[in-house]
């Protein structure tokens, strides 16, 4: 294409290109990493056009419509959970599952925490670690026993205890993690800190976990301790 | 108190609690990681899409066609192909919402440009944004991001304004508002980006000062 093209990287974001001039372009869009760039950061500013539209919710039976039209239809493009489990080597679906951690990484959780950049930047490494195991597609859900959410175990031991409803702890206390070995909160091991106070924590587990382990929060002094000193607020099913 | 006092298992004085309810299960994820999970045919992760992305959604496609049925058909198309396509969603390009509401947008506007109607119908400007709902149902960031951009595109040149809600809210193509407006296409193209380029300087000022949050929550 020729000089022109910059220009129709705006229209084409506006999706206000005619059907070959739009073909034209994504051929293009292809091969050219500028158009690419700038595309994507058109895509933020049409995204708030968008939310600056939203009005009246639709009706509930859309809601309906669209779930039951899924419902009754064979996944396509769709690599069925099952099979994946099956399959060793890497398809299209793991590839997406990929790009997938990616945008997970650079995209929604870090604006909630953006307040400050070096808490962001710790924040996304441990989210990076979470993400991992939130998306391999062996992972298990352990239920908790005491508090809300589950514990999130991948097949490599790693995990990640996603709970709602703790308040930021109290001035000069965090909360800890703790892996009991057969859920023997007496020979626990640290595995990790964290302040609390958001809706739902996502909090990977430092270290690993074995079937028969049990993950528990209790509350203790800043900076945390090495031997847990009261009782667990939180703690999981055994693995 | 000494550590004996935890040697009781964690097992006895655990105290079952409610369960966390099935709409739950999801509600932890990112918009990212649902996709990935519709990729594999999990139906539950495309309702908790819907339930985020789908008034911002159907506000678009109402917008651009301006009837509820062909507001709600366009939605209903545009979630069938994510649901079809989500294992073709590039992540890297796009955030998962931007990408949803690309493809309803695509939707709304190839239905709009097939309506006779609107051949015949003379342009308006259309410089009103969407009649706002209730205060109390509208989540508050919903509404400080239209004022945020209806601020931001009333500081644009009348010219480029025009040529983008025309565009993006009125589903005109650049040829289309070449003809209607008898001035050439190239004009159009110019105005078009340079309104873009502007709005997104002038959309990234105010977040600085702002608290945009892009994220479609609940």
């Amino acid at each position: 294409m020729e000089a022109g093209v910059h220009e129709l990287t705006a229209g084409y974001a506006l999706d206000a290109l005619d059907a070959a001039e739009r073909s034209a372009y994504e051929a293009h869009l292809a091969g050219c990493a500028q158009c690419q760039q700038e595309l994507e950061s058109f895509w933020t500013t049409t995204e708030a056009l968008a939310v600056a539209a939203s009005g009246p919710a639709p009706s509930p039976a859309l809601r309906d419509r669209i779930l039951a039209d899924v419902r009754a239809e064979p996944p396509q493009n769709v690599i069925p959970l099952e099979s994946r489990r099956r399959r060793a080597a890497p398809v299209l679906g793991a590839v997406a599952a990929v790009a997938a951690v990616v945008a997970l990484v650079v995209g929604l959780w870090a604006s909630d925490l953006s307040s400050q950049l070096d808490e962001t930047r710790a924040a996304l490494e441990r989210q990076q670690a979470a993400i991992q195991t939130l998306v391999d597609s062996e992972a298990q859900d352990v239920a908790l026993q005491t508090g809300e959410g589950r514990l999130v175990v991948d097949s490599e031991g790693f995990a990640v205890l996603v709970i709602g409803g703790l308040p930021e702890a109290p001035a000069g206390k965090t909360y800890e993690m703790w892996i009991a070995p057969g859920g023997d909160i007496g020979s626990a091991s640290p595995a990790g800190l964290f302040a609390g106070g958001d809706e739902i924590a996502i909090e990977p587990v430092e270290g690993t976990v074995e079937p028969g382990d049990v993950v528990a929060v209790t509350i203790e002094v800043a900076g945390g301790v090495d031997v847990p000193t009261s009782q667990p607020i939180a703690a999981s099913a055994p693995v | 108190m000494g550590a004996h006092a935890f040697e009781r298992s964690v097992l006895a004085l655990a105290a079952p609690q409610h369960r966390v309810a099935m709409r739950k299960h999801h509600a932890h994820l990112s918009d990212e990681a649902l996709v990935a999970l519709v990729a594999r045919g999990d139906d539950d992760a495309l309702a908790e899409l819907y339930d985020r992305v789908s008034r911002v959604a159907y506000g678009l496609a109402l917008r651009v066609l301006r009837d509820e049925r062909h507001a709600e058909d366009a939605v209903q198309e545009a979630f069938l192909q994510v649901w079809r396509s989500a294992a073709t969603f590039r992540a890297e390009r796009a955030k998962a919402s931007t990408w949803i509401l690309t493809l309803v947008h695509r939707r709304a506007v190839d239905l709009v440009r097939r309506e006779e109607r609107r051949q015949a119908e003379p342009l308006t400007e259309d410089t009103e944004l969407a009649q706002a709902p209730e205060p109390t149902e509208e989540a508050a960031w919903l509404r400080f991001e239209r004022e945020r951009v209806q601020s931001a595109l009333s500081q644009l040149p009348d010219v480029q304004r025009e040529a983008l809600e025309l565009a993006y809210y009125g589903g005109f193509s650049q040829s289309e508002l070449a003809d209607r407006l008898g001035v050439p296409l190239g004009t159009i193209k110019s105005r078009m980006f340079a309104g873009l380029a502007r709005l997104r300087e002038l959309l990234d000022d105010s977040t600085q000062e702002g608290s945009w949050k892009p994220e479609f929550t609940s």
